[in-house]
Order: C-alpha cells, then structure tokens, then sequence
C-alpha cells in the first residue's frame, strides 16, 4: 500500500530553492511515507506545528534510532551511539550541560569584538588581495574555523586536514561509505590525540575542561568525550561556514533586501534571522526520530517503531505560519523559524552562529561596500553535492 | 504548596527553542500563540533537574530563585 513512496531527500542537494515537493506535501499530505537512502522508509513531517511537536515530544526517541543501527537514515554509517545526537533526557541533558553555559547569551556577547576582530583580520586580506576573489575560502570558512579553533583549543594549522574529515562525515552519497567510515575514524583518533594533549598538559580551553569533567568528575565516559569533540569541531564551523556563503547568494538574488540592508546596516540581526528561515541549510532536513509508542500526527497514526523526518525547511515555509512564506523579507515582524532546530537537540552554538551570521554581514557590507557575484547566472556555480547540507564549494566575489 | 518552593520565571528573552519543554515537559510548556515557553507552575518544589535546564536554556531566559529569592540558576 505505501509501494509507491518517493525516493527522499527530493533533490541532490545543489540550488536554495526548496523542493517543490514540500509545497504539495503540505496542502495534500503533511505526514507522508518515503523512502531514504539507507535502511527503508520513513515518516516524512511537513507542518511547523507537527515539525516542532515530533522535536518535543518524548515519544519520539533519538536513542531508539540506534537500536536498529540498519534502520532508515540519511548516511551510510549508523548515527554513533555515544553522540548527543542519538540521545533522549536525562542522558543528553547530562552531557549537553557540560558545556551549555560557554554558548549561552552572556558568554557569547563576550566573544563578539573577538569574532569581530578575526572577520576584519579576513576584509583587509580580500582587499589587499583585489578582486575576484573567492568568498568560501578567503572568508566564510576561516571566520568560524577560527572561531571554534580557539574556543575548543584545535590547533588552526591542523584546519586542511579535520576539514576534509568533517566533508566526509557529513556525507550522504557524496563518497563511497568505506571512505566515510574510515573519516570518521580518523577524526575520531584526531580528537583523541588533541585530548591525551589536554590530559598531559590542561590550557584555558573547551577540550582542557571536558578533559576535567571526564577525569575528575567522571561525568562522561572516553568514548562520549571523543564523539563530543568531534560533534562540537565539525557542527562548530560547517553550518555558519555554510551560511555565509549561502546568505551572500541570497542577497545578491534579491538585490531589493541587499538595497534595504546596506541602507540601513540596524537591520542585519532581523535580516539575518530571515535568512535563517528562508535558507534551506540542510539538504534532507532532519535527524530521524523514532517513535517508542504510537503516536497520531495530523490524522496519521505514527506506529512505535516507525521513523520519523521532521523537515525543519519544510516548516520554515509553512505558509500557514509566515505570510508569502516563499518571500525573503528581511522586514518580516514575527518570524518563529526553527532553523536552529527545537527542543532537547535545539542547536548548542545558535547564538554563537547568529553572532557570527550578523558579524559577517556587517563587515562585508561595511567593508566591501560593491561585494556582488562574481558570475552572471547560477550555471557557473559551484555547488557541493550529496552531503547533508547544501552549499558553495567556492563563490567567486567580487567588489 | 509548601514555603519552601522555588521561584520558576521565563523572561521575554525567550525564542521558544523548545529545550525546557523538551527536556523538563512537566515543568514547561510551549504558549504557540506567543512563541515563547511558560512554566506549568510558578512555585514547584525543589528538583535539581530545574537547576539544569535554566543553565541549558540557550538564551539565558529561565530564572530559578530559591524561596527566599536568592537565584540558584543560571549561575556564571
């Protein structure tokens, strides 16, 4: 009876324009089956209120995902059982914890002339280096590389080699699954080796403290450590990186917002909450739940067992939520996206990445007041193609 | 409700990340229509897992004072 369940994610991950399929999945059939590319099918969730109900409600498990470690997924490797993204409270509370307060409001603030200072450091080297220039690598990926490199205490220099890594790890079809397994490897061994550093010799930073927490306190196990770093190194600079580049194109494409932008540079932090909502970062939307009892959502009935996508871009376009949902409108007066997830798993570094998000702007619009495309039309572009997110490999700029 | 009750406040610095309600349901809940969490009761008895969620709230928006009003969490 579900036979004919599409295949998903519904594109290959390249262009910002979501799928037109979500429109119609949400008029038509907002919990919907589809088949992943691994391990079988699953519930795919389209509304904003079903979207955030799945990532609030205990009955939809992240742990249960790894009792099956076959079961549907969007990557070849099983999600890893000792990484917060496959934990349910009070386990995920008990490790979150550990270090929630250094990405909480306060501290954040505190880091702004920092990342402020590092984004002009990487204006004046684009500058000195005239134009065209390519915008991936001379700004968006160093600005929050840096940023996570001094606050985990990751040697900068090692940046080509965990880059690579964290590529491969957020890989759906990109690479082959025996190079895949083999980058999580060696990141994992990477991160072991930086914390024996820390163990033998503690500095004043994130690593050194949840070397304490382990060794001292015994609040974590050696295995959840690693796999914490790993998690923190890889989503610290991937996503803002990602972003950055993404927002760029998108203000280019809507040069009415940028007009509006430049003239008024107040308005980055509402604009960039905007482009959050707007800007499909994931390109398959979505860590798989499972349900552990059965569960109705918009009149289906959810089976335990079952798996779950709650597609947070398929609800930060739910038309039911935001006017012309389809419109980037930087003025947009209410705007509850959930581009940073919600709930237990809501995103540990939003508001080091809307920092970040906000600094960039302004220092590119300030500093390089004509920044435009550098290519005419999207044929030339770059795209990076079957990971988990969508985004340029390089964006030639220029000013 | 016994004189001992903690003190349990959302202040309007909440985005409705859902990490209170996800991690602590019994104790808050999402308002929809306003997009912010509300706590299920202004005076619960005293539960570290409070403590916890007011220093995993990512906005710093959950104040817990203790009944004499000394603020137990979120603490620096």
């Amino acid at each position: 009876m579900t036979d004919n369940a599409p295949g998903y994610p519904f594109g290959d991950g390249t262009g910002l324009a979501l799928e037109p399929e979500y429109g119609r999945l949400r008029a038509e059939e907002p919990v919907s089956r589809v088949q992943l590319p691994f391990g079988g099918r699953a519930w795919l969730v389209t509304h904003h209120a079903d979207v955030r109900k799945v990532l609030t409600d205990p009955r939809f498990s992240s742990r249960a995902t790894t009792a099956n470690p076959d079961g549907p997924r969007f990557t070849p490797q099983p999600l890893f059982p000792a990484g917060v993204m496959s934990m349910d409270p009070p386990e995920h509370t008990r490790i979150r914890s550990l270090v929630s307060r250094a990405f909480t409001g306060g501290r954040v603030e505190a880091l702004r002339p920092r990342i402020a200072e590092i984004a002009g450091g990487l204006a004046d080297a684009m500058l000195e280096k005239g134009p065209p220039a390519d915008l991936v690598s001379m700004f968006a990926l160093p600005l929050p590389v840096t940023v996570i490199c001094e606050l985990l205490g990751v040697p900068y220099a090692d940046r080509d080699r965990f880059r690579e890594l964290s590529d491969a790890l957020l890989s759906t079809t990109a690479l082959p699954p025996e190079e895949i397994f083999a980058a999580v490897m060696a990141l994992n061994e990477y991160l072991a080796g930086l914390i024996e550093e820390r163990r033998a010799e503690p500095r004043d930073d994130m690593l050194s403290d949840l070397v304490r927490a382990r060794d001292e306190d015994d609040r974590l196990s050696e295995q959840e450590l690693v796999e914490f770093g790993v998690g923190l190194l890889v989503t610290g600079h991937e996503t803002a990186a990602t972003q950055i580049g993404n927002f760029i194109y998108m203000l280019a494409r809507n040069p009415e917002q940028l007009a509006a932008l430049r003239a008024d540079p107040a308005l980055v932090p509402q604009a960039v909450e905007e482009l959050l909502r707007h800007t499909p970062l994931g390109a398959v939307s979505g860590i798989p739940r499972v349900a552990v009892e059965d569960v109705e959502l918009s009149g289906v009935t959810i089976r335990a067992g079952d798996s779950v996508i709650p597609s947070i871009n398929s609800a930060n376009h739910d038309e039911s939520v935001f006017e012309d949902a389809h419109r980037l409108d930087i003025h947009r007066p209410s705007n509850p996206h959930i581009a940073f997830g919600h709930g237990v798993h809501f995103c540990l570094g939003a508001q080091l990445a809307r920092a970040e998000l906000q600094i960039a702007l302004e220092t590119l619009l300030i500093r390089l007041p004509g920044l435009k495309l550098a290519t005419d039309g999207d044929a030339d572009l770059a795209w990076k193609k079957g990971l988990l997110i969508r985004g340029f490999s390089e964006l030639p700029v220029t000013w | 409700m016994s004189e001992a009750n903690w003190k349990v406040e959302v202040t309007g610095a909440c985005i409705a990340s859902g990490m209170c309600v996800g991690t602590a349901p019994a104790y808050f809940e999402l308002d929809g229509d306003r997009n912010r969490s509300v706590p299920r009761s202004a005076r619960p008895a005293p539960d570290p897992l409070l403590l916890s969620v007011a220093d995993s709230c990512p906005l710093e928006a959950i104040r817990v004072h203790d009944a004499g009003g000394t603020l137990l969490a979120p603490l620096d």
